[in-house]
């Protein structure tokens, strides 16, 4: 009983922050506010809902194989947590060094790469 | 707990079906490359969902645990790709 409350409460948090991040992605103005959301709130929801899950699996099958995969479930949360930011780095710098403009709220160019006053 | 499993399942598969519009209507490229990496996120929640659901969690894992990876390594190289290429779109 307990044990279906903490992977309820988990799997909830979980999917409210995919909600809140998928909203954030549709409706941002520009590509690195999207990123914002989608960098963080990803990574924080996957690590909650694959917690929530291994606690349930370690808790439906209390055997060596259960305990393997509730491991092998924190091992991708963990793997997730350190290869979503870098993948997140790795597009936003590629982005920035191809020119992608940020938004601003009056269409002036803050970050002005290519010297010419313009967007690009 | 099946029917809760199932309908996070299903909820997730509704976010996933949004996420798609960016992924296919994006602006830049790189909107469409963070679109695909945050369907693959989902996707992995999924398919350890269905693992649940079908009881067959000691091979779905496994499943997850690759398409995470594969999912990171796409992206990283695609980043990769046009950090070198750059991208020419003129709207």
């Amino acid at each position: 009983m307990i044990t279906a409350t903490v992977t309820g409460a988990f799997l909830l948090a979980g999917l409210f922050l995919f909600f809140a991040a998928t909203v954030g992605f549709l409706r941002f103005p520009d590509l690195y506010t999207r990123m914002h959301a989608t960098g963080k709130g990803d990574t924080l929801a996957m690590l909650l809902c694959l917690i929530g899950l291994a606690v349930f699996n370690l808790s439906d099958s209390p055997t060596w194989p259960g305990l393997v995969q509730s491991v092998k479930l924190i091992f991708i949360a963990v793997f997730w947590f350190i290869a979503s930011p870098t993948a997140t780095h790795a597009v936003l710098r590629s982005a920035f060094e191809s020119g992608v403009t940020p938004w601003t709220k009056d269409g002036k160019v803050i970050i002005d790469k290519t010297g010419d006053g313009k967007e690009s | 707990m099946v029917q809760f499993f199932l309908c996070t399942a299903l909820v997730i598969c509704l976010l996933i079906f949004f996420c798609l519009y960016r992924a296919v209507f994006g602006p830049t490229v790189f909107d469409r490359i963070i679109g695909a990496g945050f369907v693959g996120t989902k996707t992995v929640i999924l398919l350890v969902l269905i693992g649940f659901i079908y009881r067959r969690i000691d091979m779905f894992v496994d499943l997850a645990l690759a398409y995470s990876i594969l999912n990171f390594i796409g992206t990283l190289i695609i980043a990769k790709y046009f950090l070198k290429k750059g991208v020419h779109e003129h709207p």
